[in-house]
């Protein structure tokens, strides 16, 4: 039986202005009322916006926070990113399983609780870490689990878990968190104290073109990875044809081992959104779209309320701060689940109700982006830059940092150091520099940038961090001596696999077979040439990939293929009798053994 | 006053209307690039990469990238014949592709171009995935193991038939086609007489009974390989 009628369904979409458009926020909604979008719910839905219902199921199946099958009222998310496999998490998941009597995958014979896997949950610093419904539990050990199922049994109420609440607004009523915010290293730019809306208040003094020469001239580039200069981007943006623009903040982080945009939303979303509201009024936009990462729930009321509290200052809505003829609002557009919706083509098709597939370029999003209207995306931390740019000048934003890279950049850093958490540092820091203020020394290997980045060994620890060097989104994993780094590139892929959206080849297979290849070596299985053969496929992947995600998910092999070819070479060794030593004859053989009641003559273990 | 935009492929100046992709530009100067997703009268799509090329220094898709005045595209060069290949062979390992009992055989385009690209086997291991055949509907079957999820007929259907009967569903490795139904294609309105059940380059969409109306041997690409037909025209 399902658990949501038919009226509840239009309702819902109905809330929604019956908008095609609008799919997300319905199938959420019915996702979190129902505990799954079924067949019934799809055909409803489906009705209610006019469209095909596969359509629907398409959108349905794409994110991994919706599902068709009915989860039980509490859905218990373990975050098995690889640091938090570093921190323990194989004990903590089996502790779930012996609790709560069931499998991941699974849910309750009662049906009211699930337990699954969720890839990063932007919680490195305090992993292991799970979702509980919208709630975040840090730091799990095998004790808290047991207290968290006797709990969840006894009222059914994530809500009701917590004890210590976080850091900051992590304590406010509207956040209510056991979430620390973890900022180790304050910089000039994003932690320190500002003068709220100055920035945006002498942007109103100015022209629009006058402010994205300002932001030209501060030399400003994107701080989500790429690294696009963003003034170009809005200068695109502002040319281009079309009445209604739109700009949106990219705030789903989610890159294996990122978390910095998640102390921005907690304690500086008042400066993004200024930084928003800047970049509506340089572009010509009267609309700002946040779009949230569904992991990120637990920040929509504060944020909301942010909003709400920017309308009732003017700082938002109708003439913002008496700016005639300047009326710019904001809405927050929640994800479901889907780490691609990361690249901002995606993130536009997610915010128009379909799959988070991304499109093809040209068009540009500042061309045609969110409904064919010319769009800027920026991320969370270029926004705040953007504030701080306009309150203080270009001159003084350039003058930290690098040449190529003014300013400073925030870096998620977790992993197996003394002090994980969110540090800003000026650009052009050295690796080395950098291990030595988190307490980590003695490092085998960094992760910088995140899986889709670089895995560098000692050999590179000289180099610095940059757009012209090593270029990050903001991901800094560090790994000890004892770790096998072909296992992590193994569960990188893993990831990457996972998180493919499917639509071109070489992503949605190569990934596959680059993790099939990884795992043969590991298996002791592997002949020397396999070695070229993933170098040639990954470089196959990197190359005709569509989109960044298939254009850097080969990294973790690439990357350790380059800086840990020697423990590649001492598990691979050529076959003594010609065979492919990937084939076991006598697993092939089992069947036909058992079938015949005998064991093969010839091919003896 | 010519509106005609001139750029060279692998050297030779290649002439495009204002508009035409790279690839429409390459068709009509005879020269072939291969491709799967692309299909003339469709919206394209971008998905398969076999048309990858280089230019001006970066990997585009020629079905998608608009030709420009000046732009250098490199078309046949080991390196991109190296990555076509690969493409290819992926897309072979990734479905159940036996062509010997395949009624599409000879005039499948996957089968042509691992013909034109002399791949006698794929060098990747098999993945032997589960897939599931349709059956349902009295002139058509979906045969999903020989899918290559190039989304030719999601495009006809919705953009030339006003249908929509197809759409993808899952995301990843789980991408598969579905159809407009709870569950079955016989319960959409797909009519054999629609553009959608022409297009299938493999032989995932199959009309019944006519199959081996034309035996093998004499099929499409048994005779002459594929792209033949667009280099003809530069002879």
């Amino acid at each position: 039986m399902s658990k949501i009628t038919e009226a509840a369904i239009k309702e819902i979409c109905a809330s929604c202005g019956n908008d095609r458009d609008r799919l997300m926020d319905v199938v959420n909604a019915v996702q979190a009322k129902a505990g799954c979008v079924s067949d019934e719910s799809i055909e409803a839905i489906a009705k209610q916006l006019s469209c095909h219902r596969v359509e629907v199921e398409s959108v349905v199946s794409f994110y991994a926070f919706l599902s068709k099958e009915q989860k039980g009222s509490v859905v218990i998310r373990l975050c098995n990113d690889v640091v938090d496999k570093m921190n323990g998490v194989d004990a903590v998941a089996k502790a779930f399983e012996d609790e709560l009597g069931i499998k991941f995958g699974q849910t309750t014979d009662d049906g009211k609780i699930t337990l699954e896997y969720a890839p990063c949950i932007g919680m490195c610093d305090q992993a292991p870490a799970a979702l509980i419904n919208n709630e975040v539990m840090t730091y799990l050990s095998t004790d808290k689990v047991k207290e968290i199922v006797k709990n969840l049994k006894a009222c059914n109420d994530p809500a009701k878990l917590k004890h210590r609440l976080g850091d900051g607004n992590n304590a406010s009523e509207m956040v209510h968190s056991v979430v620390h915010n973890g900022i180790r290293k304050k910089g000039p730019v994003i932690f320190a104290d500002y003068d709220k809306e100055a920035g945006l208040k002498n942007a109103l003094a100015m022209s629009p073109v006058e402010v994205i020469n300002e932001i030209k001239t501060a030399r400003l580039r994107g701080r989500g990875g790429a690294g696009f200069p963003t003034g170009m981007k809005w200068e695109f943006t502002r040319a281009a044809e079309g009445k209604k623009k739109y700009i949106i903040c990219n705030a789903d982080e989610g890159e294996p081992g990122t978390f910095k945009d998640r102390a921005i939303l907690t304690e500086r979303a008042d400066l993004m959104f200024e930084g928003m509201t800047v970049g509506g009024y340089a572009i010509g936009a009267d609309s700002g779209i946040v779009y949230l990462r569904a992991e990120y729930a637990y920040l929509t009321k504060l944020l909301e309320k942010i909003l709400q509290d920017r309308r009732n200052a003017n700082l938002l809505g109708k003439n913002v701060l008496g700016k005639k003829g300047f009326d710019f609002d904001i809405r927050v557009q929640m994800g479901a689940g889907a780490y691609i919706c990361g690249e901002e083509t995606a993130l536009i098709s997610s915010c128009e109700g379909l799959r988070g597939d991304p499109k093809n370029r040209p068009p540009f999003p500042a061309q045609k982006g969110y409904l064919g209207h010319p769009t800027s995306v920026n991320n969370v931390e270029t926004l705040c830059c953007v504030g701080r740019i306009l309150e203080m000048g270009a001159a003084w934003f350039a003058e930290t940092g690098s040449k190529g890279s003014p300013s400073t950049k925030l870096l998620s850093i977790s992993g197996d150091c003394q002090m994980p958490g969110v540090y800003e540092f000026p650009f052009g820091v050295k690796v080395s520099e950098l291990l030595k203020e988190i307490g980590a020394e003695n490092a085998q290997a960094v992760l910088v940038g995140g899986p889709s980045g670089q895995i560098i060994g000692k050999a590179d620890y000289e180099r610095t961090i940059c757009y012209d060097d090593l270029a990050t989104g903001g991901a800094v994993v560090v790994f000890g001596p004892e770790r096998n780094m072909l296992e992590i590139a193994a569960e990188y892929m893993e990831f990457f696999i996972e998180e493919s959206c499917g639509y071109c080849t070489p992503c949605r297979v190569g990934n596959v077979l680059l993790k099939n290849g990884l795992d043969k070596i590991l298996a002791g299985k592997g002949e020397p040439g396999d070695l070229a053969m993933l170098e040639e496929l990954g470089n196959t992947v990197k190359t005709t990939s569509r989109c960044g995600l298939g254009q850097t998910s080969a990294n973790p092999v690439l990357s350790t293929l380059k800086n840990f070819r020697s423990t590649y070479e001492s598990l691979v060794k050529e076959s003594k009798d010609g065979m492919q030593p990937m084939f076991d004859i006598s697993a092939a053989l089992n069947d036909a053994e058992t079938i015949a009641d005998r064991k093969s003559v010839i091919f003896k273990n | 006053m010519s509106d005609k935009i001139t750029f060279t492929i692998d050297g030779v100046e290649v002439k495009a209307a204002k508009g035409q992709t790279i690839l429409q530009a390459a068709d009509e100067a005879g020269i072939y690039i291969p491709r799967l997703c692309n299909m003339s009268g469709l919206i394209p799509y971008g998905s398969c990469r076999v048309c990858t090329v280089i230019v001006n220094g970066r990997p585009q898709s020629a079905c998608t990238q608009p030709a420009a005045e000046g732009m250098i595209v490199e078309n046949e060069t080991e390196e991109l014949l190296t990555h076509r290949k690969n493409i290819v062979d992926m897309l072979f390992v990734e479905g159940n592709h036996y062509c010997m009992s395949c009624e599409k055989s000879g005039n499948c385009e996957l089968q042509a171009l691992a013909y034109r690209f002399g791949i006698a086997a794929p060098k990747y291991p098999y993945m032997f995935p589960n897939r599931s055949v349709d059956a349902t509907h009295p002139d058509i079957f979906i045969d999903r193991n020989r899918c290559i999820l190039c989304a030719r007929c999601v495009r006809a259907s919705r953009d030339l038939d006003g249908k929509g009967v197809f759409e993808f569903v899952g995301r990843g490795p789980n991408k598969s086609i579905a159809v407009n139904a709870n569950a079955r294609l016989k319960d959409t309105n797909l009519d054999i007489t629609d553009k959608a059940v022409d297009v299938c380059p493999v032989g995932a969409i199959i009309k019944k009974r006519v199959g081996f109306a034309v035996p093998i041997g004499q099929r499409k690409y048994d005779t002459k390989p594929i792209g033949s037909e667009i280099e003809a025209q530069n002879k």
